[in-house]
């Protein structure tokens, strides 16, 4: 029987540095299937030999080198069925075990590779979050099927059709060279914010909030930060952390939506938030401010006052008007109509949503309408207010948001 | 590793590319060595498709979809693995207002074999 404290090391172990290992091995042995059954492998051997021989003083070079040579058995059993295997056998085999090719450097430089390949353009988005989770993150097939409300033989399918596509279009794995890095890390934060963003409110199904992935996001945010301390991933960091702040605050025991003007700001978690404003500082001093670092930004400016009223909307009107120069889009221009109402009233906010709605914009976005009904209310325009949340109301798709919306048009005077 | 660039783009804008272009752009691609063969088609309206049902040969003019993008020509080539070919279409001069779909090529079975074919992937 294994010893309490070596199975309890070799768990810790696991959650530390599973990642890491795979990410090399992965390099090593050229193929992802391959490397996991290697991984497998070698903590399996690891739990079989530290007992007796002690955790070795470097236990992540002793598990790749571990999974290596496991994996070399597994080419060489396959090899007896397929020539062309014969050749990669040998090469593995008689490449120098060099140590430093585990060392720090080589490690880090692994899981940007890792984590590049998963979110890699040519593989498509849901793949790219799938892939993601499970390798970089290392959740299980059922933990993402869970989160993501699809079945694990479809997540599974997604999987094995995106290592399959790795494999036969030849995706490289490697990290990319610096005229393609701005497109490949946009690529990146485009996973780690859609990951949080299933976390922190699901495109459909009945809770306001889903903890694990929002969490999994900031890991991963974090580490690409440590990797790679680009200002865009630096400003996504911050913005998840704000965010993030007011999860205690952003829903009712019962599920229902709390407005940021109605949120106990108490519950507001004052560390991430100091943190995430840090970081703000950080990503806007760099020459290359981008939208995740002005979002996060703009959260910045609501979480510096513990009283709604005294928000800063000037500021934030401001950094909208920055944002619609870097990355325009109709929802930047809907939020920003929505502070300036804040600044300049109602009536002025108005004018700009009916502008970009008049255009064909948004039509088919609930929150147009729903932001549309609230600065209605508020001109006491109350049939305009009735018809834009009967609009709204057709178009929501999550249930916190549906009550919320008959809640706000069930009150309208008659 | 083996690639197919196939370079679509609605033919009224191709028509703005001047052949010299297309022809630089070739021939840079052939002095590098990654080009394997290329060819420029011509319009869509020359096209005919030819199909066999219950063994009956049908000939039907025009191309075999009606498509907003038409193929107008296409590159094989040579790169290391698909973000060099990815590199190498995004510079093909059509690329400003059409497409280029960049399929791998699939050795078949019996074939004589690229040696690096088995490699595909690796780092």
């Amino acid at each position: 029987m294994i010893g309490h404290t070596i199975a309890k090391t070799i768990e810790r172990i696991y959650r530390d540095e599973s990642r890491r290992v795979l990410a090399t091995l992965i390099r090593l042995l050229g193929d992802f299937d391959l490397a996991e059954e290697a991984l497998h492998e070698a903590f399996v051997a690891a739990m079989a030999q530290w007992p007796a021989d002690g955790v070795p003083d470097n236990p992540r070079a002793w598990l790749v080198s571990a999974g290596r040579f496991k994996a070399i058995d597994v080419i060489r059993r396959r090899a007896r069925f397929d020539d062309t295997l014969v050749e990669i056998a040998y090469e593995l085999e008689t490449a120098a075990d060099d140590q430093t090719l585990v060392d720090d450097q080589h490690v880090e430089d692994d899981h940007l590779r890792l984590i590049f390949t998963c979110c890699h353009p040519a593989l498509a988005p849901d793949a790219q979050v799938a892939l993601t989770l499970r390798e970089v993150c290392g959740l299980t097939t059922e933990e993402i099927a869970r989160a993501f409300v699809t079945s694990p033989p479809t997540l599974a399918q997604r999987i094995v059709r995106a290592k399959t596509k790795i494999r036969d279009a030849a995706i490289p794995y490697e990290i990319p060279a610096p005229a393609a890095l701005p497109e490949r890390l946009d690529s990146v934060l485009r996973v780690i914010y859609l990951v949080f963003n299933e976390g922190y409110s699901p495109s459909s199904g009945d809770a306001v909030t889903r903890p694990d992935l929002s969490g999994e996001a900031i890991r991963l945010g974090r580490l690409l930060v440590t990797l790679l301390p680009e200002p865009e991933a630096i400003g996504l960091l911050a913005l998840m952390l704000l965010h993030e702040s007011r999860r205690a605050a952003r829903s009712t025991q019962d599920g229902d939506i709390v407005l940021l003007d109605d949120q106990d700001r108490s519950t507001w978690d004052r560390k991430l938030i100091e943190e995430g404003a840090a970081l703000v500082e950080t990503a806007l001093a760099s020459r290359r401010v981008g939208p995740y670092a002005l979002q996060a930004a703009i959260s910045a400016v609501h979480a510096d006052t513990g009283d709604a009223s005294a928000t800063d909307w000037g500021q934030i009107v401001g950094l909208y008007d920055v944002l619609m120069r870097v990355a325009p889009s109709p929802v930047v221009e809907l939020n920003r109509a929505v502070a300036v109402a804040m600044r300049d009233g109602p009536a002025e906010g108005l004018l700009l949503i009916d502008a970009l709605l008049a255009r064909g914009d948004l039509g088919d976005y609930h929150l147009a309408h729903a932001a549309r009904a609230d600065l209605c209310r508020r001109l006491k325009k109350f049939e305009e207010a009735r018809a834009a949340y009967e609009r709204a109301l057709a178009l929501v798709q999550v249930e916190p948001e549906r009550r919320f919306l008959e809640w706000r048009l069930a009150k309208l005077p008659n | 590793m083996r690639y197919l660039c196939l370079v679509y783009g609605e033919e009224t804008k191709l028509e703005g590319f001047s052949d010299e272009e297309c022809i630089a752009y070739d021939v840079g691609l052939r002095q590098s060595g990654h080009c394997v063969a290329s060819e420029a088609l011509q319009p869509v309206a020359t096209a005919t498709t030819v199909r066999l049902r219950n063994g009956q040969v049908s000939v039907t003019d025009g191309p075999f979809a009606e498509t907003k993008e038409q193929l107008a020509g296409f590159y094989l080539i040579e790169a290391r693995d698909l973000n060099e070919a990815i590199q190498l279409a995004g510079r093909i001069p059509p690329v400003r207002i059409g497409s280029v779909e960049v399929r791998p090529i699939r050795e078949l079975e019996g074939r004589r074999r690229d040696p690096g074919a088995h490699r595909t992937g690796r780092a």
